[in-house]
């Protein structure tokens, strides 16, 4: 069972990264870029009987810090 | 005092750890991460790349099996510091609020910084006197303090804030982003510290700074 999470951090929390890559679209000239995120992209390979509590419980305690980040979890 | 110094894959501070608290006279022992018994006063998270940061600094960290043993000693009172990557391991592992992100200028950043004391009502800051102004090296790439403002207000309450980042006069100077310039915070029970600056390379006059001496023995008075 293929499992894709997605971690972003929450919004509100300064995304450092997503800034430097906005201000350099922006100096390449794209002036209508409003905003860039970036986040992280997990792909799990998991055995199929694999629960959705232990998908979210891998996400909560490791894949994501959500203190700071949000996660949203893709299945197949 | 014994002074434990935990090494984790990727850990590169562990000797210049060992280094200071050895001149400080202290009996200290460098600790493999699979050791799940520690016996000591102070535990020392020290700083380097743990598992080479993947994932987020420090996440893969706290579950190294002495983590446990780190943990049951803060729980019971003992003192715990985390400098750097240990300091993220503490965001990480919940004994200390607040988690870390990259810095707000995307450099890593490599130079001695001022720091300002907020609070010295604790044994870590107990031989320096409130808005005294060290100088002492940071290094890091992933410093940028945040928590939210309820956990921030609690700590000021609390006297959780113990350092801040500041020019040589004492103005907050921001080094990487972190809120309200903070540096180094404490736990509630004042026995769990973690700071991003490196007190243990601020030993010796040809390092440039002694001033790293004058934090780290309050911990062993």
């Amino acid at each position: 069972m293929k499992v894709t999470v997605n971690v972003f951090l929450k919004n509100g929390v300064l995304d450092p990264a997503g800034k430097a890559t906005e201000h350099a679209l922006k100096s390449l000239g794209f002036s209508g870029v409003n905003g860039v995120r970036i986040g992280k992209q997990i792909i799990l390979n998991l055995s199929d009987n694999s629960s959705d509590e232990d998908i979210k419980t891998m996400c909560e305690e490791l894949l994501a810090n959500t203190v700071i980040e949000d996660y949203e979890i893709i299945k197949g | 005092m014994k002074v434990a110094i935990v090494n984790f894959p990727g850990t590169n501070c562990e000797r210049d750890t060992k280094y200071a608290f050895d001149k400080l006279g202290c009996q200290t022992e460098v600790i493999w991460h699979k050791d799940t018994t520690i016996n000591a006063d102070l535990i020392v998270l020290p700083g380097g790349f743990s598992y080479g940061d993947y994932l987020r600094t420090a996440a893969i960290a706290k579950f190294s099996p002495a983590m446990n043993a780190v943990k049951a000693h803060a729980d019971k009172g003992g003192l715990v510091l985390g400098i750097c990557n240990g300091f993220q391991m503490l965001l990480e592992t919940g004994l200390l609020e607040g988690a870390m992100r990259r810095n707000e200028n995307m450099s890593f950043i490599s130079k001695f910084h001022h720091l300002k004391v907020i609070s010295n009502n604790n044994k870590f800051l107990s031989k320096l006197n409130n808005n005294d102004i060290v100088d002492i090296p940071i290094a890091h790439g992933e410093g940028n303090y945040y928590t939210d403002a309820d956990t921030l207000k609690k700590l000021y309450d609390n006297d959780q804030v113990i350092l801040k980042y500041c020019d040589e006069l004492g103005n907050l100077s921001n080094a990487n982003g972190s809120v309200d310039c903070i540096a180094g915070i404490c736990n509630k029970n004042k026995n769990v510290f973690g700071l991003m600056p490196h007190p243990e390379r601020a030993i010796e006059p040809l390092l440039g700074s002694v001033d790293g001496l004058k934090m780290l023995e309050g911990l062993i008075c």
